[in-house]
């Protein structure tokens, strides 16, 4: 059977299985289906077990095929979905002060939310955005939004929809152009946020829709930043949270908190350090821990189960690996040989 | 004059961006403005660049019949819908419950979403084939690694939970994130920083001309 015959059989079994996934939860069957702890434990039991018998495998001299890997984290991302087992999430002093600076905002405080990535970023970023969103709108906190990518303005909407859909905050019967508004993408990067502090209406002269800016009631006396209050920038890259740092909080001087995807947040630490920014949400752990704090139970602490099963298989197959290499670098020297 | 106007251009627009962040008053002010804004302007012509140069190299892959020149057509169809279903629209496409947002939302945020989390399992490949501590540096970036992978999930302290909490590993990847990790960023920061200054002096004093095509 040639490779691509392979390929395609896999294709179509993945395909079925999604189908009837799909299918299953459209149906609400899907609904309740958890294993109990118990059954959760002994799952995990078996597929830790599998992985020492891989370990065996690679000490004997047989490194197992990548695809075996691919399925390994498949089922460590996939399973964990259906699991009950319960994990503690500690707050990071990061995540700490940036949820202390917004608790700080007195009622009718205005914030800028930058939406800056796009659907690639969004497993990580946006459960941040929509705690952050219900956040607001619960504590009557006034919504800005923007982009310098340009989906994020899109992601925003997104964001937006999921908040609304709360009881809560569907109750206060927010308005558009009262309590949040969406003026939508701009290009030019850092450029965009050095004009917006002189003249936000420079770089956005109507709202995504249209909307001429001065007939939005909620920045008609927003000019620049020193009308905004909190700045909150959600981030995958460039342009993000070191151009807003480098411009908005070095020149302007606004508070800036940051939602980073994992890999950018380290970046960013050096500006925590200095003080430039008041706090950092990094990956889906920092968008979990935001969740714990603002009390709103989202993705990120729904997934953060999957995430702890994939670092542990990423890290089993980096230990078995290099236990193999020792053991046979050793090998090599040994004198026997 | 193909090269003397673009230098022209980059020597004042350099010099003016750089004044004006120490005396921000008339004229750097003023000047500063016009240029964002052109910056903006020029920008959002890249883009269109952009779009063109991408549909034009797909068509001649189409035409040419090259490597994987089926994928070429995947990308010349999807532009066109979702460019006539948002044109379609007109000024409200992207509201909820239109057609380029169910678009947005079903077709482009998962296939996207789709590509990026297939790294995962790279990731997961390539550090079983390749991350070995072959040497004195490899081992201290396994370990710091080991520590912060286990440690930014919650898995870390159930399975340090034991011990205190200022050796748990959460706090041990918080301390090599806040420490030995910003140190190093700065460090490159600093690097890059100082590499950007002389490389932007060089090209807004016009020392700098490879930008500009056709050698030298």
């Amino acid at each position: 059977m040639s490779t691509r015959t392979k390929e395609l059989i896999v294709l179509s079994i993945v395909t079925v299985f999604c189908i009837i996934v799909y299918w299953f939860k459209a149906t609400g069957r899907m609904h309740g289906f958890q294993f109990s702890t118990g059954m959760s434990i002994v799952v995990s039991a078996l597929i830790f077990l599998s992985l020492v018998v891989v370990l065996i495998l690679t000490l004997k001299g047989r490194l197992i095929g990548r695809r075996l890997v691919f399925l390994y984290v498949a089922i460590g991302v996939s399973l964990p979905f259906f699991m009950s087992i319960t994990q503690e999430i500690k707050i990071s002093p990061e995540v700490q002060t940036l949820y202390d600076g917004l608790a700080e905002l007195p009622t009718g405080s205005k914030v800028l939310v930058a939406f800056d990535y796009d659907p690639p970023s969004a497993p990580e970023l946006q459960p941040m955005a929509e705690s952050l969103l219900r956040y607001c709108f619960n504590n009557d906190l006034k919504v800005v939004v923007m982009g310098l990518w340009p989906q994020g303005p899109q992601q925003a909407n997104m964001a937006i929809e999921a908040a609304m859909r709360d009881e809560s905050i569907a109750s206060k019967n927010l308005q558009y152009g009262v309590d949040w508004v969406n003026l939508g993408f701009q290009s030019g990067n850092e450029f965009v946020i050095q004009r917006m502090g002189s003249e936000f209406k420079s770089m956005f002269p109507t709202d995504y829709a249209g909307r001429p800016y001065d007939e939005l009631e909620l920045v008609q006396n927003v000019h620049n930043f020193s009308n905004i209050d909190y700045v909150f920038n959600l981030s995958a890259g460039f342009p993000g949270t070191i151009e807003w740092v480098q411009v908005a909080v070095d020149r302007y001087g606004v508070k800036l908190g940051a939602g980073n995807t994992a890999v950018q947040a380290p970046q960013c630490y050096p500006y925590l350090r200095s003080g430039q920014l008041i706090g950092i949400l990094g990956g889906m752990n920092g968008a979990a821990e935001f969740e714990l704090l603002t009390g709103f139970t989202g993705k990120g602490t729904k997934f953060m189960l999957s995430q702890s099963f994939a670092h542990m298989i990423v890290l089993s197959f980096i230990l078995i690996g290099n236990v193999a290499f020792i053991i046979d670098r050793r090998k090599k020297k040994s004198p026997i040989r | 004059m193909r090269r003397e106007i673009p230098l022209f251009i980059t020597g004042v627009v350099g010099i003016v961006f750089v004044l004006q962040y120490f005396i921000p008053h008339f004229p750097f002010n003023k000047m500063n403005a016009w240029f964002s804004d052109w910056f903006s302007i020029v920008q959002a012509c890249a883009i269109w660049l952009g779009v063109l140069n991408l549909l034009k190299i797909s068509f001649q892959n189409i035409g040419r019949r090259k490597d994987d020149w089926g994928y070429a057509i995947v990308i010349v169809v999807s532009f066109l819908a979702i460019s006539i279903v948002g044109f379609a629209e007109g000024e409200a496409f992207r509201d909820s419950g239109t057609s380029f947002t169910w678009l947005y939302d079903y077709i482009y945020t998962p296939l996207s979403s789709s590509m990026f989390a297939i790294l995962a399992f790279f990731v997961a490949s390539a550090s079983y084939r390749a991350f070995r501590a072959r040497n004195f540096e490899a081992t201290l970036l396994l370990l710091a690694a080991f520590f912060v992978m286990l440690g930014r999930v919650p898995i870390g302290d159930v399975l340090t939970s034991f011990m205190p909490d200022q050796l748990q590993l959460s706090s041990l990847a918080t301390w090599i994130m806040n420490f030995p990790q910003t140190a190093g960023q700065r460090a490159i920061m600093i690097g890059i920083a100082l590499g950007i200054v002389s490389t932007s002096l060089r090209i807004i004093l016009g020392v700098e001309r490879s930008h500009l095509g056709g050698g030298d």
